[in-house]
């Protein structure tokens, strides 16, 4: 054969096997309302700069027919390409190659480019698409998920990686995302669990959807295993290139930096926060009174929406910012919310993102659910977050800082490096109102009218100890500030941080309240 | 601000030590288990499953520790005992019967036994 025919050759070969599953599976596919893998990465990658690896690769499979089966791949495709012109590692699971089953060659083929991933400290995207294990090749497929879990855990806090849920992905599947750092999940497409409804209709009786069990918006709002949800797949996309422009390709690089912006114009900080702390709003208006071009990428919107966490920018460099919202269940921490906001500090720490702690809660949500449901456990990761965070940690309590609360929310005895405070927060073990039933206690029983007496107590406590003064006097706040004067404070704070170095004592590893 | 959104979103209320806030409440919060003290009389299913032979009839005085029916869970067959010294009250279960979590599968009562 001639050089030309060898060339022809190839590229035949290379058509033929970029067609995954075949025009009938791929028919199948888009009536299922999805795109394929292949594009999938290209919408996700820079204009032409997908390059493809393993395409030739083959199954293994010998028994119950396999052997004479063709799958195009293996049923996943790896490459490597850019996102605003920076390297990244890519795996797309194709559903339309015996349902993107995993055995071990595919299994391969992702473990390769994990490896590279983590060789080339780039940051790997996943798109998961898979009906499971591919039961022919039994434990050689359960083999090559724990080879795809080991390498997630060892990329852990060095490179950024993202999964991406678009299609199901379940039984032992969902650990390898469970393991990442971001997970994208979009609205009928996609699905997780562990054990699908026909096994649990037959072994347990309950009748349950899929949607309903493990669908886009049960893991967005109630089980915390997504981080961003979106309509459609395009909409899926941009988020996970919103989220890219704002983190570091690995743990040893700064975020890239972008011109730097200010806020938008709008009503004025000072008169977003109304003076009565029993009064809600919306704390995200705050944050984006602060942050460059009022831009807030908000992560986990809709689990444990009493805490929020998201990253913007302040003179161009990304913050991760953590602040309590009134607007929901007072701003309480309870389990969801500080397994939410813990996770998110250790992953700025992990990628030197400065954090920014904007506080205003009553403290922790009372019940018999939220003891039970382990409130001390998961409660105690936010403190072990913070203490362990050595990125500059700035906070601002706007109103109210009580007990539990004001340690937990990056206090300066957690080592936050700034602590600010407006002139109306009240800093204190609990709010007026219970702090007087408890110290005055006899006197409100004594009272000829008890009701009038808590009333003036109240007012006593509030007067003597809910303000800012009693913790700054003691140097537990480093300024009271005028709440117009945030944003700069902040800047200032991060500028003069900006070489910060802390040692912790020697040790392999800590071992959080997980 | 505040009173805008008072417009568009319907507050609530929650009480946090002694104070009252006027805040939005989750579908997960408002979802979330009662509690209910447990009633030692009352013999629950502790995984949902299939009752696959029922031993003990009512009114039977059993001794604790004695297999009152066995329940099939996750391919495995859980013997479930009788708490204490007592009576068989009532039993709720048939065999074969799939019963869910937490289902009152049998009411006993304690009873001397000699």
């Amino acid at each position: 054969m001639s050089l030309r025919s060898n060339i022809l050759d190839l590229r035949k070969r290379k058509q033929e096997v970029q067609k995954g599953g075949g025009d009938e599976a791929i028919e199948k596919q888009a009536q299922m309302g999805k795109l394929t893998a292949r594009e999938r990465i290209l919408a996700i990658l820079d204009e032409n700069s997908f390059h493809e690896y393993d395409l030739f690769v083959e199954h293994t499979a010998r028994d119950f027919g396999m052997e004479t089966k063709v799958l195009h791949g293996d049923g996943v495709i790896i490459g490597t390409g850019t996102i605003f012109n920076k390297p990244v590692c890519i795996f797309a699971q194709d559903f339309t190659v015996a349902g993107g089953s995993l055995g071990q060659m595919h299994a391969r083929k992702i473990t390769k480019i994990m490896d590279h991933a983590l060789k080339m400290r780039v940051p790997l995207i996943g798109i998961n698409d898979s009906g499971g294990a591919r039961i022919q090749e039994g434990v050689n497929s359960l083999a090559g998920y724990g080879e795809i879990f080991f390498r997630n855990t060892l990329a852990s806090g060095v490179i950024p990686q993202i999964s991406v849920i678009l299609g199901p992905c379940a039984g032992g599947a969902v650990y390898s995302p469970a393991l990442t750092d971001f997970v994208f999940v979009v609205e009928n497409i996609s699905k997780m669990f562990i054990t699908g409804p026909s096994v649990i209709k037959s072994v347990l009786g309950e009748d349950i959807s899929m949607e309903e069990l493990g669908g886009a918006r049960v893991h967005a709002e109630i089980t915390g295993n997504a981080h961003f949800y979106a309509m459609s797949e395009m909409e899926c996309f941009d988020q996970i290139k919103s989220l890219i422009s704002y983190i570091p390709w690995n743990n040893k690089e700064k975020a890239q930096a972008v011109p730097p912006k200010l806020p938008k114009k709008g009503k004025g900080i000072d008169k977003l926060v109304p003076a009565d702390p029993r009064i809600p709003y919306d704390m995200r208006e705050i944050i984006k009174s602060i942050t460059d071009g009022s831009e807030f990428l908000e992560i986990m919107e809709h689990f444990a929406p009493n805490i929020i966490i998201g990253f913007g920018r302040l003179e161009g460099e990304t913050v991760g910012f953590v602040a309590n919202q009134p607007l929901v269940l007072a701003g309480v921490l309870d389990c969801d919310s500080s397994d939410k906001a813990a996770r998110f500090i250790r992953y700025c720490d992990s990628f030197n993102i400065p954090i920014v702690t904007l506080e205003d809660l009553p403290g922790y949500l009372p019940g018999v659910d939220q003891e039970h449901a382990g409130v001390i456990r998961h409660g105690a990761k936010i403190l072990y977050a913070y203490s362990e965070a050595t990125v500059p940690k700035v906070t601002v309590i706007l109103r109210k800082a009580y007990g539990g609360g004001y340690i937990a929310m990056n206090s300066r005895h957690l080592r936050a490096d700034f602590v600010f405070a407006w002139p109306g927060a009240e800093i204190a073990v609990m709010g007026p109102e219970g702090a007087a039933n408890i110290v005055f206690r006899k006197e409100i029983m004594e009272a000829e009218d008890p009701e009038a007496m808590r009333q003036q107590k109240i007012q006593e406590y509030k007067e003597k100890f809910a303000n800012p003064y009693v913790a700054a006097a003691k140097g537990y706040i480093d300024e009271v500030i005028e709440p117009a004067e945030t944003r700069h404070r902040i800047l200032h704070a991060l500028k003069v941080s900006k070489n910060k170095s802390v040692f912790l004592p020697d040790k392999k590893h800590g071992i959080p309240p997980f | 601000m505040a009173e805008e959104k008072k417009d568009t979103i319907p507050m609530e209320s929650l009480i946090v030590q002694g104070a009252r806030y006027e805040t939005t409440l989750t579908r997960k919060f408002k979802n979330r288990k009662v509690w209910v003290p447990h009633n030692p009389n009352l013999i629950t299913s502790f995984i949902p499953g299939t009752i696959i032979d029922i031993m003990a009839k009512t009114g039977q005085k059993v001794k604790a520790g004695t297999s009152i029916l066995v329940l099939e869970a996750m391919k495995m067959h859980n013997n479930v005992l009788m708490p204490f010294d007592g009576e068989i009250v009532k039993i709720n279960v048939q065999r074969d019967e799939i019963v869910p979590k937490n289902h009152v599968m049998v009411e006993v009562k304690p009873v001397q036994i000699r």
